[in-house]
Parts: structure tokens; sequence; C-alpha cells
């Protein structure tokens, strides 16, 4: 039996006195993507900062191919291999796009810059150019080689369609397919349903910080009550 | 190296060979070694200012401190110049470690606070501390004494050792800025939990900076202490941080050039206007509120702006 790349195992998380998450499970297998859907405020970007250690969870335990993570500094936790791609892009506007990827580097494995440049040939035309002065296609792009220059094991995506063209969310979406192709374990927290439908294998459903659905993703497509009740606008 | 990277080697290296035979005495070259030391003062702010986004008013620490060390161990203890520079640069850059610990628990202006009471410690014990110090008046030294067989002790000879100086920190310090080191801490200047998020810890980035600065702030140190042959409590005072301050952002912080043309434009206004004008802070003053309004980012980045090629549409 493989190990499994990600499990968190019945998480609280607090704002404060707030309390965001509730006994949240799930499970992203070695190799699969796995996508984290639900409404704005369910909790889908505040499992993401629990699992790169931002927010301690309280109880509950999250392992990284069957190692304890909970607890640890987000840099400690980088080191075991996961890599955020963060919504809204979020890389450093000043530093070129080379720098950008410079300070993401880490260990030997198969990314670095020129791999990072072949798979987006745009940054390599922009690559002594400022960041910020990058499109909001060419950022994300530059967020998401970013992540990679750390030869992550696990990596974990915020809305990479995000505010984007339909032309470049097509394109987003070839690159996480291939990235998945290649044996990359995904978490893809994702508001465009087709398109996370269409990338994931398994799909965890929130609901006001509750797993209110939880299975493949061909099974939960089909049920159109689980989506509705969840994901649909009232 | 670009095209515009080697050009500003030539016309530093130009413009430091060209000084001595421009300048039509002795006195003003040893005006324009005040200023170059200051301009090594100035750099070594700069890589917490401009680099990494720490404004620090209590720099004057590391150029005091080790000058005291120096011409202590020099002229107290009857040390070589051989052992007490590198025992006066290893003093300030380890006590720097030290305070980079005690300040860099606070971001803002709670770090230049704590900064600005370390070096008002220090200056306090400058002061006071009279057996050590001799209090207001300072040590003294003689004479320039020779470093490794070589005579420094003329005023030409020495600018030469300031000028190489400063070359060699223009090289690390731009060395530094090009490196992943470099573009980390430029990165936590502004969006350090983008930098955490990296896998990187922001504190120690901090750190490593901190001591650079002390580093380099303390070579000034040295020199300036071979150079004035004399250390007092005000090298290590408030108005000598503020005035390191001034020079970064007047020249325009986060740049090369910027420090060292602030270095020099200020020590020309200190020394050379302050023999013709009385009020010669009032004039410093008003230099800087007006460079400020005009070019906030500072002199350099200011003119380089002033003489781009105006561009025609977006951006």
């Amino acid at each position: 039996m493989a190990i499994d790349a990600l499990t968190l195992t019945d998480i609280d998380a607090y704002y404060g006195d707030s309390h965001v998450l509730h006994r949240v499970s799930l499970t992203l297998k070695q190799g699969e993507l796995l996508a984290l859907l639900g409404r704005n405020g369910a909790g889908k970007s505040t499992t993401l900062a629990t699992v790169m250690g931002w927010l301690k969870p309280r109880p509950g335990r999250i392992s990284v191919f069957g190692e304890q993570i909970g607890g640890l500094s987000p840099e400690a936790i980088v080191a075991k291999g996961v890599a955020l791609v963060p919504q809204g892009r979020r890389i450093f506007p000043s530093l070129s796009v080379r720098e950008n990827l410079i300070v993401a580097a880490r260990g030997k494995g198969r990314w670095d810059m020129e791999r990072v440049f072949d798979t987006f040939p745009r940054l390599r035309e922009r690559k002594s150019q400022a960041a910020g002065s990058l499109s909001g296609g060419e950022q994300q792009m530059l967020a998401i080689g970013r992540a990679l220059m750390s030869n992550p094991r696990v990596l974990m995506m915020d809305e990479p369609s995000e505010g984007l063209a339909p032309q470049i969310v097509a394109e987003v979406g070839r690159i996480i397919a291939g990235l998945r192709e290649e044996g990359l374990s995904i978490l893809l927290v994702e508001q465009n349903l087709d398109l996370a439908m269409s990338l994931a294998n398994d799909v965890v459903i929130l609901n006001t910080g509750r797993v209110a659905a939880f299975g493949n993703a061909a099974d939960i497509a089909r049920n159109q009550d689980v989506i509705d009740q969840n994901l649909g606008v009232f | 190296m670009t095209l515009r990277g080697s050009r500003f080697w030539a016309l530093m290296s130009l413009f430091l060979i060209a000084l001595p035979f421009a300048l039509p005495s002795d006195y003003y070259l040893g005006i324009a070694t005040h200023a170059l030391v200051l301009a090594i003062l100035a750099l070594s702010l700069d890589i917490l200012i401009g680099q990494g986004g720490m404004t620090s008013l209590g720099h004057a620490v590391y150029l005091g401190l080790p000058a005291y060390a120096a011409a202590w161990t020099m002229q107290n203890a009857n040390w070589p110049p051989e052992l007490a520079i590198p025992f006066a640069i290893a003093m300030g850059t380890a006590v720097s470690a030290l305070f980079a610990v005690l300040s860099l628990r606070a971001r803002g202006l709670g770090f230049l606070m704590i900064t600005l009471a370390l070096g008002q410690v220090m200056w306090g014990a400058a002061y006071r501390w009279v057996g050590l110090t001799g209090g207001d008046n300072g040590i003294r030294i003689p004479v320039r004494p020779p470093v490794l067989g070589i005579d420094i002790s003329s005023v030409r000879s020495f600018y030469v050792v300031v000028a190489l100086a400063l070359m060699v920190a223009l090289v690390c310090i731009w060395h530094l800025e090009r490196s992943p080191f470099g573009a980390c801490l430029r990165g936590t200047k502004d969006q350090p939990k983008r930098m955490n998020m990296l896998g990187h810890d922001v504190w120690s980035i901090r750190f490593l900076a901190f001591v650079f600065a002390g580093f380099w702030g303390s070579i000034a140190g040295v020199l300036y202490v071979f150079d004035y042959l004399y250390v007092s409590p005000s090298s290590l005072s408030l108005p000598q941080s503020a005035e390191a301050l001034l020079m970064v952002v007047l020249g325009g912080a986060g740049t090369l050039t910027g420090p060292v043309v602030g270095a020099i434009i200020i020590t020309v206004i200190k020394t050379v206007v302050s023999s013709y004008v009385d009020r010669w802070y009032s004039l410093l003053g008003l230099t800087f509120i007006i460079v400020v309004s005009v070019m906030p980012r500072g002199l350099v980045p200011g003119l380089k702006a002033w003489f781009a090629p105006k561009e025609g549409g977006a951006r």
C-alpha cells in the first residue's frame, strides 16, 4: 500500500475565539489530485493555512508521507516538501522574475530555473523584468513556477484560476494536469467547478468548516443534490 | 555583467582616481577622504534600509565602537595595528550580532527606537566611563602608524587606502544584492510572510543582514580613527547616526551610488560650506527638505528618472 501524500485527521482551527474548522479530515493519495471545494468562507483557505503551519491545529494530526507536521513552523513544513501557490498570486512585485524563482529554490530534484522556463516560456522572455509588471496570467505562471522551484512532494494551489481570462484558465488547467501526470500530489482549492472536476481524482466539499462530502470526483459530479446544497448559490 | 553595470564600475574607478588630481590641495583631499569613509558607513547602513527595510537610528555604534577599540588597543595596550585592526572589526561585528538579537524583536518604529536606545547606551558609556575612554577628551593617536610596513602617514597615501576600501565595499555589497540572499532580503522587506511561505526563516535573513551591515560599518570605523587620528563620544552619538541615515535618504536608499553621493554632499556642506556659512545645520536641513520634496526616493533615483528618456503611452 502506498503511503498517502497528505492526511488531515480531525483538524480544528481557530482565528482567535472563532472556531473555523470542525474536525476536518481529508486524504490526498500519492500522485493524485484532490480538489477542495466549498463556498466563500467554507474554510478552504484556512485548511491550507493550517497545513502550512500558520494556524496551529489544536487537536488532530496532519501528516505528509506519514510524517507528522502538525505544530511545526512554516519553514520546517516547507522543508518536508510542502509548497503553496497562494491565492491572488502573492509574488514579490519588486523583485525580478528570476529573483522570484531564485528565492524559492530548494533541494535537488526535477525542477530548476531552466525547467521552469521551459514549462513557461513567457517567463524566460521576461526574466529580468520586475514581477509586478507581469500580467495576471503571467504572475500566476510565476507563482506556480516559484512553488515548483522548491521541488515539492505536495503542491497546494489556492484558486489558481481566480481572475484569469478563459483561455489562460485552460492553460493553467493543462499545466496542472501535466504536473499530476508527472506524479506530483496536488491539493487544489477551486471555485471553478468545471476546472476542478476535470482535474480531480477525489473531491472534498467543505461547508461552514465541516466536511460535507468526500468521494470520487465522478461520483460527486453525478450527485447534483450534494453540489447544489454545498456549492450552489442561494 | 551588463553594459550599465560595467559603466558604473568604470565611472566610479575613474572618479576615485581623478579626485586627487582634480582637488587643489591636500586640505581638500583630506575632506574627500572623510567623505569616502562616511560613504562606507552609509553603504553599510543602506544594507539595512534599502535592502532590508530596517531603518536604524543607532548605526554610529559600528563607527565609534571599532574606532575606540582600535585607538585604545594601539594607544593604551601598545598593540601593533596589524592586531588592533582585525580585533576592532571583530569586536564591532560581534556587538552588531548582539544588538541584532535585541533590536530584531521589533519592526518599524519599535526597531528604530531600540537601535536608538542601544546607540545612546554606547554613547553614554563612552562619555561617562572616563577611565576607559578618556570621556569627552576621547583618545588621540599621535601619528598614523604604518600598516604591514606600508607608510600611510601622508594624506595622499591614506586617500588611496580609503578609496580601495570603498571599491571593495561596493563590490561586496553589489554581489550581496545580486545574490540569492540579497533577493531574499529584499523580499522580506515588503512581504515577509510570502518569504516565510517559501520556507525561509525571516528572522535569520534579517539577522545576517544586520551583522553584514555591522561588519562594513566596523571597517568604516577603523578607517575613521586612522583618518582623524582621534575618537571621541561624538562618533557614537545620535547626531552621527542621524547623519548616516540622512546620507542614505538624501542620496537614495537601495542604490549603490546613492549613499556615496549622500555622504559626499553632507560632508561638503559640513566641512567646506560651514567655513563660510554660520548656520550650516540650517543649510543641511534645507537641502534635505528640498531634495525629499522634489525627489522623494533620493537624489540618484530622482536624477535618473529626470534624465531618463520620457516614455510615451502606457507605463
